[in-house]
């Protein structure tokens, strides 16, 4: 399959700051592709070098097969929804989904009628003569997309862009914006620091960190076996073991991963934790355990027996929930 | 945990200013009144008061004979504001300010912009110094050093000379009516004072137009394939209107009323505050002075009205 957006070792350096550090990446062609990291690791960077906002210090970014390095954004045929949406506040909400097309020379009346299909995609039909001002924050996001989906792009790049809605809101777009991306089949690259966005809705994930890319690969792949300490803590805060501590336990060599809804409590016999604190999330209560000179966390489903804290308990798991990662890291 | 108290509601402070904060939480109207008060008496009573008063002279009339003013309600003088060398007077008016205006917002623009978009620090303090430095200098030593730099043996006579350009600039003040004799006897000399001394007033608006406008604005133009030409027509000049026409009250307000730039360089031909200046001194026509400057107030009304008609300040 031909890849959509390819980086060969692609670095961005702003003096010492190394936003972007030595990348390689692979984004295929019509996959929902995720880059996820907490703020600083270089994903938003790395979104802009491919929009053309940025350009690479070294290295070499293909689009399509293109070399994208040294092209401006306005020769891209890659649109954006900005993490605040830019929209223009001087034009309506027509004008502003047309905005591409009446740049590109398209007749009036054919951008009108591009312009409602394309708000009719997004859900939002005859609020093309709104100003943006008089719209929700959801609304809003819809123009957004409303306005890079309309000139068919071979990619289309989101920076954050749920970030400003709440929660319901957010999980309606999610849904909505995965069909869409499955029903254009364009080529969706999506930046996050919600690791939760990024496992529901990825078709791959990439995870970015101080710079570089930590492990690329499907949602569950990054969240079950990690390759590194910090994919493991950062998605779904696993627990990670030192080397000499996974020896002692189960005999294998190097540190490893436990995820927390993978460690039992007083199931049968293991070593000895202590319970130094509990706070409730619903779905489950999430266990805070003293175990020798590490803290580790623990799930209970909701249903299941919640110890007390100062409580001590046994914990034990299967072997195949401890994921070795590898050596010294 | 306060050590001092232990009450969950502290106690009325003793003392009269106390319990006045208190009246002033509780009835902001009261708050207003104090602190808007004053102002609103000096700007309300003293300030448009003595302004209508002087432009109600206007509709008074001059008695030709005597000289003496005739307090009697007339339209006589805004007819001789229509005659032919008046009109002549505000017309050059009007012309120059609308030159100045144009001249300084293209000036203006790209320093604004540099301004707004890369500056930081350092620079920052170096251009909000470069802008109002000139400001901080006497007005009038501005002007006469500028006479002296235009003047036929100045500084820049001297410049042309040296480089061999001397034709180039004899060329340009042979240009009929703004050419001259030298450029601080010609209108482009006067021209050119005024963009200098008011130029300040057209870069700091704009430069704070255009902080205003999101960076994203311009990157989802380019993002949209929209080349910095197109972004600039379609988005960043509509945005920075506004301040266009903030900074353009200024300067060309400023240039209608102007009396001292024109008499210093420049050629003899009045100007609107030399008019006023004229008619209310050694004329002694002060209905005259006054209608002239009712001339300015009613031509910026026109200007805002159209600026607001044309969606200047759509995108305040």
């Amino acid at each position: 399959m031909q890849s959509a957006v390819l980086f060969k070792t692609v670095s961005r350096h702003y003096g010492d700051v190394r936003a972007v550090d030595a990348v390689d990446l692979e984004v295929r062609a019509g996959e929902f592709f995720a880059m996820l990291g907490p703020s600083g690791s270089g994903k938003t960077t790395s979104l802009r070098l491919i929009a053309g906002f940025e350009q690479p210090t070294s290295g070499h970014i293909e689009i399509f097969g293109e070399t994208a390095e040294g092209v401006p954004p306005y020769r891209r045929n890659v649109n954006t929804v900005f993490q605040d949406y830019a929209l223009f506040p001087h034009m309506s909400v027509r004008d502003n989904v047309a905005y591409g097309l009446m740049i590109a020379g398209m007749g009036r009346k054919q951008r009108r009628s591009k312009a409602e299909e394309a708000l009719e995609l997004v859900r939002l039909p005859g609020y093309g003569d709104r100003a943006t001002s008089a719209l929700s924050g959801g609304q809003r996001q819809r123009v957004a997309l409303a306005r890079a989906l309309v000139n068919e792009p071979k990619v289309l790049l989101l920076d954050e862009p749920l970030g400003a809605l709440d929660l319901k809101l957010r999980e309606q777009m999610q849904d909505e914006l995965k069909g869409l991306q499955q029903s254009l089949g364009i080529t969706f690259i999506f930046v996050t620091h919600d690791q939760g966005e990024a496992l529901s809705m990825a078709d791959r994930v990439a995870v970015f960190n101080e710079g570089r890319v930590q492990q690329v690969g499907t949602p569950e792949a990054i969240y079950q076996r990690p390759d590194t300490p910090f994919v493991a803590d950062f998605v779904g805060s696993s627990n990670v073991l030192p080397a000499d501590m996974v020896r002692e336990l189960s005999g294998r060599a190097g540190t490893a991963s436990l995820r927390p809804e993978a460690i039992r409590l007083n199931g049968g016999s293991g070593p000895e934790a202590t319970v130094v604190g509990l706070s409730y999330m619903g779905g489950a209560t999430k266990v805070r355990l003293a175990f020798r000179d590490m803290t580790l966390m623990a799930l209970v489903a909701s249903g299941g027996v919640v110890p007390q804290k100062g409580d001590t308990v046994t914990i034990d798991w299967a072997p195949e929930a401890l994921h070795v990662m590898g050596q010294g890291t | 945990m306060s050590v001092v108290t232990a009450s969950a509601i502290l106690p009325v402070q003793p003392g009269l200013l106390a319990r006045f904060s208190d009246v002033l939480w509780r009835r902001p109207s009261v708050l207003l009144a104090v602190l808007l008060g004053p102002p609103v008496l000096w700007l309300g009573v003293i300030y448009l008061g003595s302004l209508f008063a002087l432009l109600a002279q206007s509709f008074f009339s001059i008695d030709e004979f005597t000289g003496l003013i005739q307090y009697q309600w007339t339209l006589k003088t805004y007819g001789e504001l229509l005659h032919p060398v008046n009109l002549d007077i505000i017309a050059r008016t009007v012309l120059m300010a609308a030159a100045v205006t144009i001249a300084a917002a293209i000036m203006a623009f790209p320093v604004a912009y540099f301004a707004a978009r890369y500056a930081t620090g350092r620079w920052k303090a170096l251009f909000y110094i470069g802008v109002m430095l000139p400001l901080w200098s006497s007005y009038l030593v501005k002007v006469y050093a500028w006479k002296l730099i235009l003047a036929k043996e100045g500084i820049l006579t001297w410049a042309f000379t040296k480089v061999g350009l001397m034709p180039v600039l004899e060329a340009f003040l042979a240009i009929p009516v703004i050419g001259g004799n030298s450029l601080s006897v010609s209108y482009i000399g006067t021209f050119l004072v005024f963009l200098y001394v008011w130029l300040p007033f057209m870069i700091l608006p704009l430069q704070a137009a255009l902080e205003r406008v999101p960076p994203s604005l311009l990157e989802a133009s380019a993002d949209q394939g929209a080349k910095p030409s197109q972004t600039l027509r379609h988005v960043l000049l509509p945005l920075a209107l506004p301040g266009v026409v903030a900074g353009s009250i200024f300067t060309f307000s400023l240039t209608l009323g102007d009396y001292i730039i024109p008499q210093i360089v420049g050629s003899s031909r009045l100007f609107i505050g030399q008019a006023v200046y004229a008619h209310q001194g050694t004329a002694g026509n002060i209905p005259l002075a006054a209608a002239f400057t009712v001339v300015p107030i009613v031509i910026m009304g026109f200007y805002l009205w159209g600026a607001k008609r044309l969606g200047a300040f759509d995108a305040l």
